[in-house]
């Protein structure tokens, strides 16, 4: 259960690694980050806005109240020869620090109620993304252009593993961007695949629980270009830490530009599903799925872990029938952790995982598998 | 009649004495609080560092998991339970608890009930990791076979707590000596009143909602199960309205002790005594009607989003109104600053500071950046360790004299307060700013900016675990070697407990005393 | 009606107190999940649509026209292909209209299916009437078998003049654990149909 710590050298040398690994990364890391972002939308800067005036609140409320307790603690102790008074009770006093108080509130309630009810309006958007919560990816959907794909962490394990440095966008950098316009008003429909999730930008102010079976809105419009990062906000099991968000603004150009490219891109995967690959293309695209996709669970070593994720390495369904091992990819296993991924991952890439695993770790089936398989597979043939 | 304690082990098994009892409840709350600390510390290990270098990531989550439940259900709650039992008698002038035989069975029941969920650490599957606060599906569905150890536990410690309220209230409303009226009742009594009726009215909606969770997972219900038509946010609203008042079911007798013992160095009284009782009755009353403000994200609507912010935001009015109050007792006072002292006026200062970042949670627009955070784990972590923890603290400090008839070492008593306070300090304080800079809760590796806050509150929680080895330390040589201690142990302190010889004899008030 | 109380006043609060405590328990199983489930239904609060709609609507009204949206995902583990023939489509309120979605099992078992519908923005909830709906029962697709569900809906005349745009999401659940009785019942109409001569 407990991982072996890679020896003692990185706990003796660990301040030295530190300090040696920010050196390398001072211009792009930034530390010591005290105060949330104010952000590239009105929502966000308006949250920093009330985030500010509820601290400073705060900061005067406490002044006063800690003053009178220190200077009595300095100037009302026996040691200084001071008799104890004996007022308990003051109906007045009682009154004022009831009063203010609420008073006080008021002037709070006030500005958060407008910032909130602006908040609440997602009308009138001008385009719409449906967002899905999957353990442990996030899907996006942009309703309208038949454009669709999942968003995994692309941070390679070595790094997560201490065994290469961390890179400057460590856990938080995705294969697939959710591109957006600036300026335009876009609504989320956020839902989940399984438990509940969250999605959150600190960047844009954004953060909507993804609920399973239930679909909810929020909505932002971003000002400025540019790379926002968030990850998820609710805990969702095992790779919870490990599935963030990385939302890049663009111009409207840009944006159409990336769309077209988008669909063609699909296109081109529905059209490779009816090319044929040779073993090696398959497996070496295989090997790439895997890490991303399966190595979570089952490991990069295909040896799984005893008890909750099994082992593809020598046992199991890796090296029993070939159609049993596509159903298992393309299905999922109902009542386990183990998911339809021919619901998330095109022929192309089922085909090539499948030949992978069915040939590493000295599995050595001899055997693969086309996309075409896949497809039909699918079609129930 | 009155006799001394029987000999041997069974002393302890069959005992329904309320100082036995109270004994028991201490030590083993103090046990589950070095237990549930180990598990923080396995957590700040791992984060002491970006990468994962120690625990896998399902194991990371059973630690937090069984750091919360331990902590809540093992800790300050049996920790507050224990300090009732051995202080309501005697403050109102009774012999003993209304129900001395159910009083025993409510502490035996405990060690069994976590036993068994710590041994689930040790099943296939391992412990629940889905969070103390365990919401559906993912407890339900997705959960592993422990889950089902999980919830009989729960049902356990729920039952030990109602019992153990009926048994509060019914001493406190029956049993006090003649001349003691209800407001002339200290105000830890007061507190735990309050805090009784709480437990009996929020318990049993956690054994409903555990209950709802079995029915789910073994019986093919669907009250959280979209796709029988049942809801996973339902989880959350049943949830909350048992958690919320719970964790004023973990401050309010905190406020109790600490009203005790700062009269006693001030050597003033109590400043607003029945506003103090008024101010108790309107935060258990408001504590029912917030419960939403835990899931802003959820996507409730704007209406319901806008009363629970509000409704939180009252709450500060009467918590504010019994800040004040203590500072005015300590004002114009004459003030010393023995160990409990010290104690308290920390709880007092650093309690409030938990105070502010939980108004700066209820505003719900700016929630939306903070919710889920370590923000939030700040917040909480104040409130509940300078808060609830050394409330308990400066209790076991400030009646310790009178259980065992012992002086502590005041030097030792000051060195483990400092070290305690910059440890926690160390440990929470970043938490704000790791927080708001943007890093999400319950996860088990982080990106390098968040790294320099967490680094300092590894090193902090270390030096905090530190802190409570020499508590032990104290206690036990206060017990064997300490020095004597007078009956009235402090110069001038108020109420019938004062008034027994230290230690207290087996039996107490076995007559009634007089109360002017 | 006095209830028989203990005579020690003690004995008669723990009694009190024990049924508090009970009562309690039995708000959070018994009352609390209908009250939430009434509350969301009346107020259309949390998008949950109702039941069939019986009710007659009076009268279109031509001067608006509102977007109603489609959207379907299927849970964890669910491996029909399931999607709405039209993304959206433009509506008088009054005016019923007809819809549908596509559903295809492409497995090698028989399996059922449960549609759970979700709508936002959450005051149009109300005011969003289905009289037929393939989300009013399970969904048995053999192997292989396809279906088309349509759903007949009406917008309300009535629907809040801020809101322009509905969106209507259906997420589809495998339920075949919880309704044997489906695949049962058909095995055998099955059977008889080819043992028929």
């Amino acid at each position: 259960m407990l991982k072996r710590a890679q020896g003692l050298a990185p706990w003796l040398l660990a301040p030295a690694l530190m300090v040696s690994s920010y050196q390398s990364m001072a211009e792009e890391v930034e530390r010591w980050r005290f105060n949330m972002p104010e952000g590239v939308t009105s929502v966000s800067q308006n949250v920093y806005g009330l985030h500010m005036q509820m601290f400073w609140w705060c900061v005067g409320i406490g002044v006063v109240v800690f003053g009178v307790m220190f200077f009595s603690m300095i100037f009302h102790r026996k040691s200084r020869g001071v008799k104890p008074a004996h007022f308990h009770e003051s109906t007045a006093l009682e009154l004022l620090w009831t009063v203010i108080p609420v008073v006080i509130l008021v002037l709070m309630a006030w500005p958060a109620t407008t910032s909130l009810i602006k908040l609440y309006d997602s009308s009138d958007a001008d385009m719409d993304v449906l967002i899905t919560g999957y353990q442990w990816r996030w899907k996006y959907d942009y309703l309208g252009e038949d454009v669709s794909f999942f968003s995994n962490l692309s941070t390679p394990r070595e790094q997560i593993e201490g065994l290469a440095p961390k890179g400057p966008h460590y856990l938080l950098e995705t294969d697939e961007h959710l591109v957006v316009p600036v300026n335009k008003k876009i609504r989320f429909l956020i839902t989940a695949n399984d438990v509940i999730h969250a999605w959150w930008v600190p960047a844009l102010g954004v953060k909507k629980d993804a609920i399973p079976g239930f679909i909810k809105e929020t909505w932002t419009r971003i000002e400025e270009p540019g790379i926002y990062r968030g990850q998820c906000a609710e805990l969702c099991g095992k790779d919870h830490g490990f599935m963030p968000i990385v939302v890049e603004a663009v111009s409207e150009e840009d944006y159409r530009a990336w769309i077209e490219n988008k669909k063609a891109e699909a296109a081109a995967i529905r059209e490779l599903t009816s090319k044929t690959f040779s073993f090696d293309e398959l497996y070496a695209r295989g090997e790439e799925v895997y890490n991303r996709s399966c190595a979570a669970c089952h490991q990069a070593n295909g040896e799984g872990v005893p008890g909750v994720f099994p082992s593809l390495k020598g046992v199991g369904v890796a090296v029993g029938p070939i159609d049993n091992h596509i159903d298992v990819v393309v299905n999922g296993v109902r009542g386990t952790a183990m998911q339809a991924f021919g619901a998330q991952l095109s022929e192309v890439d089922v085909a090539a995982v499948v030949t992978y695993e069915r040939n590493a770790w000295g599995n050595n089936m001899g055997d693969m598998t086309q996309p075409i398989d896949i497809y039909n597979h699918k079609q129930g043939k | 009649m009155a006799h001394g304690p029987a000999k041997g082990l069974t002393r302890w098994l069959y005992t329904t004495n309320h100082k036995d009892i109270g004994s028991m409840y201490l030590w083993f709350s103090f046990a589950m609080f070095i237990l549930g600390g180990i598990f923080a510390l396995v957590i700040r290990a791992e984060l002491f560092q970006p990468g994962l270098q120690i625990v896998e990531p399902n194991l990371f989550n059973q630690m937090t998991t069984l750091h919360g439940l331990v902590m809540v259900f093992g800790a300050v709650m049996p920790a507050f339970v224990g300090l009732a039992n051995w202080m309501i008698p005697m403050m109102v002038g009774a012999p003993d608890m209304a129900l001395p035989r159910m009083n025993n069975w409510s502490f035996w029941i405990l060690p069994f009930a976590f036993t068994m969920l710590v041994s689930t650490l040790f099943m296939e599957g391992g412990a629940p990791n889905f969070g103390w606060t365990f919401y559906a599906p993912l407890s339900t569905t997705y959960a592993p076979p422990s889950v089902t150890f999980f919830i009989f536990a729960v049902h356990i410690m729920g039952a030990s707590s109602i019992m153990g309220s009926i048994n509060i209230i019914a001493t406190i409303l029956n049993m006090r000596a003649p001349g003691m009226t209800m407001m002339k009742m200290p105000l830890f009594v007061w507190t735990w009143l309050i805090t009784a009726y709480l437990l009996i009215a929020v318990m049993p909606v956690l054994a409903g909602v555990v209950t709802m969770m079995l029915m789910d997972i073994h019986f093919g219900t669907s009250f959280f199960n979209a796709a029988g038509g049942g809801d996973p946010v339902l989880f959350q609203h049943v949830f909350w309205f048992f958690g919320h008042p719970e964790v004023y079911i973990m401050i309010l007798p905190a406020f109790g002790i600490v009203s005790a013992i700062i009269p006693t160095f001030a050597r003033k009284p109590l400043f607003g005594y029945s506003s103090m009782v008024y101010a108790t009755a309107a935060i258990a009353f408001l504590s029912f009607i917030v419960w939403a403000h835990h899931m802003f994200t959820a996507g409730m609507p704007l209406a319901g989003e806008l009363f629970f912010m509000y409704a939180t935001m009252l709450i500060a009015v009467p918590t504010g109104v019994k800040v004040f109050n203590w500072t005015a007792t300590m004002f114009k006072g004459s003030m010393t600053f023995e160990t409990p002292m010290l104690f308290s006026i920390a709880f007092v200062i650093l309690f409030t500071i938990g105070g502010f970042s939980g108004l700066m949670l209820a505003i719900a627009p700016a929630d939306f950046q903070y919710h889920d955070t370590y923000f939030v784990v700040a917040h909480f972590h104040y409130v509940l360790v300078p808060g609830a923890i050394f409330s308990i603290t400066a209790g076991v400090y400030y009646w310790l004299p009178k259980w065992c008839g012992k002086m502590y070492s005041e030097v030792m008593g000051k060195t483990h307060f400092w070290l305690a306070f910059i440890g926690l300090n160390l440990t929470f304080f970043p938490m704000h700013f790791s927080g708001l800079a943007g890093m999400p809760r319950r996860i088990p590796d982080y990106h390098m900016m968040f790294a320099d806050w967490n680094m300092i509150s590894s090193i902090g929680a270390f030096l905090f675990g530190g802190a409570q080895i020499l508590f032990l330390y104290i206690v036990i040589s206060t017990i064997i070697s300490g020095k004597k201690a007078t009956d009235k142990v402090w110069e001038n302190p108020e109420g019938l407990e004062w008034t027994v010889p230290s230690p207290a004899p087996y039996h107490t008030f076995s007559t009634p005393p007089e109360v002017k | 009606m006095k209830l028989p109380m203990p005579q020690n006043p003690i004995h008669a609060l723990c009694l009190k107190l024990g049924a508090l405590g009970f009562a309690m328990f039995a708000f959070a199983v018994w009352i609390m999940p209908p009250i939430y489930d009434v509350f969301c239904e009346v107020t259309g609060l949390n998008g949950k649509t109702g039941g069939r709609y019986e009710a007659r609507v009076a009268g279109v009204d031509n001067e608006r026209l509102i977007t109603v949206q489609f959207l379907a995902t299927n849970n964890e583990g669910m491996p029909w292909s399931f999607a709405p023939e039209v993304q959206s489509v433009r509506v008088h309120p009054g005016e019923q209209t007809v819809i549908h979605y596509r559903a295809h099992n492409p497995t090698g078992k028989d399996m059922v299916g449960q549609a759970i519908p979700s709508l936002v923005p959450f005051k149009a909830t109300s005011y969003f009437h289905k009289t037929e709906c393939f989300c009013f029962e399970q969904q048995l697709l053999k192997a292989g078998e396809s279906a088309d569900l349509p759903m007949y809906f009406i917008v309300d005349p009535d629907l809040p003049s801020q809101v322009h745009t509905i969106t209507l999401s259906y997420a589809l659940f495998d339920v075949t654990d919880r309704y044997p009785e489906l695949l049962v019942s058909s095995a055998q109409l099955s059977n008889e149909a080819t043992a028929q001569p």
